[in-house]
């Protein structure tokens, strides 16, 4: 069998693996006591999550008064961390749908970490629109649910009802495709523990998996299905999450490109995402050989195009601006590149069109340092992105008279950092408990995509090619009986 | 009786002609199990093609059928609300979240159905045939009985050595209990 492959592909598997190294090489890190590195992680991101807390309960408890909002600018801080943290997310579902309907290996070596990094994102996202509410424990209110009050249902021609559906229904189906695929990984890991504890909960986790014929075949239909479903879902979440700007009235949101504009900027920061964490997770713990510098160059060919995408889009936005005619309009967008919060315009236009343009060269591609470094930048960049479409419409109304400035509060920011602290921290338990890549789809690519095996197949290919004798399935009988000499 | 000669596999491409040339010999397969899917294992074992996408289908379009006949019905019967001047019933705004409603319940019932179907719990007691079996071996197992006689063993043991087994063993879950 052994799929054939094109000698001019890269490897994805590096070193001379077999299966039993590989399921050894990544479970490797849910064994023994944590390093010290990830206690000392851990407790930093601990301390963050933990101010997130507390600046919620500020919140709640002097209410929305200590964020900075004002008349004039009534959305700001908390609806940009939500846009760029469900943002984020898309990465996950991208790599792990999209690129399996394409038939793309290079997604094993990063699905499982990536779609953990969605949950997690979008979990930190969900954050905010309750938060905003000011008081959290009525968040209830948003479901269509029977009450006393007519019953009386929430507005469902609102694209912020769309919102509810579309994220929790993103949410739940993530879940549901990350955790069936962990099962097998589950079952690898109980029949490798020594301790019965240990055995007792993973099996648990696993759902008591062991790996039938029968099963494998429903769990590879289940995954076709979800991808095929998610992959539309993930569109229509971003799509819908522009719908909350572009359906209003306000210059600068009201713009009919904001749909694919808003998915290509969620692609472009969540694979960003996705390389700040992939490119620590294989140094810490050691999986060069299964996340590669070819996945490194894969995702930064995306963040090429996206970024790329995004850049045309910002520039499609002024002309149109211009060429509507529309002096509101073309007030926005000229105020945004050239009023007083212009410096916001040009960090954005500078992390997220510019920067990615480095990836052109094939050399830098390949670079890690430089990878590091522009995966943070296209993230500040799309943090700033959402903050300009937010604050820099808002901020300059329709009358002078009532022109506001924003500056965030320390509760705002306190927030927002920590929700990065949430969102470390999870990941950082998620990488220490679970296998941060999928283990049984990386040993189906091996024999096509892993390097030793593929010069073992070259040789038997080579051997049979001169009619030598190749032991083994159909295929070898199949090139023997064509063989003429 | 619940007792299984289990032949241990190495490679996927030699336990696929394993399985065939083990059907060939007559005998009857009970359960394969791999560390991964491995493809063409479905057509050599004679399995149906799973139903599993039937029930996404038939999910998705109850969770289709119940947003939006619910969304038309609290908007023109149960509570109408005028809405910025717009129309009771403005289907295009409903479509977004049928949309998504449509595909959780696709996606939901067909993870509830793989669970029940795959007898997969959280407090399962799986039968592990051999521990390394979801890591780097495949296991075949045929089913005996008390009527197993000593040549019949001896020739699974056969069929499974000329196919290329690295292991052979014996599992008695009951003797296990």
């Amino acid at each position: 069998m052994g799929s054939y492959e094109s000698p001019i592909r890269e490897p994805l598997i590096l070193g001379d693996k077999d299966y039993k190294q590989i399921t050894t090489d990544i479970v490797r890190s849910t064994q023994g006591f944590p390093p010290l590195s990830w206690v000392i992680a851990i407790s930093i991101a601990g301390s963050l999550a933990a101010f997130y807390f507390f600046c919620v309960a500020w919140t709640v408890y002097y209410g929305i008064g200590v964020w900075n909002l004002n008349k004039t600018v009534g959305w700001a801080y908390d609806i940009t961390n939500f846009v760029w943290w469900v943002g984020i997310g898309h990465a996950g579902t991208l790599i792990s749908a999209v690129l399996l309907l394409f038939r793309q290996k290079w997604r094993t070596g990063i699905n499982r970490a990536a779609e953990a990094m969605t949950i997690f994102a979008v979990i930190c996202a969900a954050q905010f629109p309750g938060i905003h509410m000011g008081r959290p424990w009525m968040a209830f209110f948003i479901f269509p649910y029977p009450n006393s009050r007519g019953p009386l249902w929430p507005n469902f021609q609102s694209p912020l009802m769309w919102d509810v559906f579309a994220i929790s229904t993103y949410f739940t189906v993530s879940l549901l495709f990350w955790y069936s695929g962990l099962l097998p990984d589950f079952g690898t890991i109980r029949d490798r523990s020594k301790g019965k504890i240990r055995k007792a909960i993973y099996n648990a986790l696993s759902f008591g998996w062991r790996g039938e014929a029968k099963h494998w075949q429903r769990f590879e239909s289940l995954s076709l299905v979800l991808a095929g479903l998610s992959t539309p879902l993930v569109l229509s979440v971003h799509t819908i999450v522009s719908f909350d700007f572009a359906t209003s009235v306000i210059p600068g949101w009201h713009t009919t490109i904001f749909p694919p504009y808003f998915v290509a900027g969620a692609i472009f920061s969540g694979f960003a995402m996705v390389l700040t964490l992939m490119l620590i997770t294989r140094k810490v713990l050691k999986l060069e050989d299964y996340i590669t510098i070819a996945h490194i160059e894969a995702m930064n060919k995306i963040i090429l195009l996206t970024g790329s995408i995004v850049g045309i889009a910002y520039i499609t936005e002024l002309w149109t601006a211009w060429y509507s005619g529309f002096i509101y309009e073309w007030f926005a967008f000229y105020n945004r590149a050239l009023g007083p919060m212009a410096w916001a315009y040009y960090i954005m236009m500078t992390c997220n069109v510019i920067s990615p343009q480095f990836f052109w060269i094939k050399k830098l591609r390949r670079n890690l340092y430089l990878t590091f470094f522009l995966s943070i930048t296209v993230n500040i960049g799309m943090w700033f992105e959402r903050f300009v479409i937010i604050v820099t419409s808002l901020y300059r109304d329709y009358i002078p008279s009532s022109w506001a400035d924003y500056y965030p509060s320390w509760v705002e920011v306190g927030i927002y950092v920590g929700t990065i602290g949430l969102f470390f921290t999870l990941f950082l338990l998620f990488a220490r408990a679970f296998p941060v890549i999928a283990i049984a789809e990386v040993k189906s690519i091996l024999k096509s995509s892993g390097a030793a095996a593929r010069v073992k197949q070259k040789a038997k290919d080579d051997a049979m090619a001169k009619g030598g004798y190749a032991e083994g399935g159909d295929l070898a009988g199949a090139h023997h009986d064509v063989k003429i000499d | 009786m619940d007792k299984y000669v289990v032949g241990l596999y190495d490679d996927e491409e030699v336990l696929l002609s394993a399985v065939k040339k083990v059907k060939q010999a007559g005998f009857n397969i009970h359960e394969v199990v791999t560390p991964f899917p491995v493809h063409g294992l479905d057509d050599a074992l004679g399995h149906r093609q799973s139903r599993l996408h039937t029930v996404g289908f038939v999910g998705g379009a109850t969770g289709f059928t119940i947003a939006i006949s619910f969304m038309i019905w609290a908007a023109t019967s149960s509570y109408p609300t005028n809405y910025g001047g717009k129309p009771y019933l403005s289907l295009p705004s409903y479509i977004p979240i049928t949309f998504e409603l449509t595909v959780l319940f696709a996606a939901i019932s067909m993870v509830v159905a793989f669970f029940i179907r795959c007898g997969l719990s959280i407090s399962a007691k799986p039968k592990i045939y051999d521990e390394r079996t979801t890591d780097y071996l495949f296991g075949m197992a045929i089913k005996v009985t008390e009527d197993t006689t000593p040549e019949d063993y001896s020739r699974i043991n056969d069929t499974f050595t000329k196919t290329g087994v690295a292991e052979i063993k014996v599992r008695d879950f009951d003797e296990e209990k």
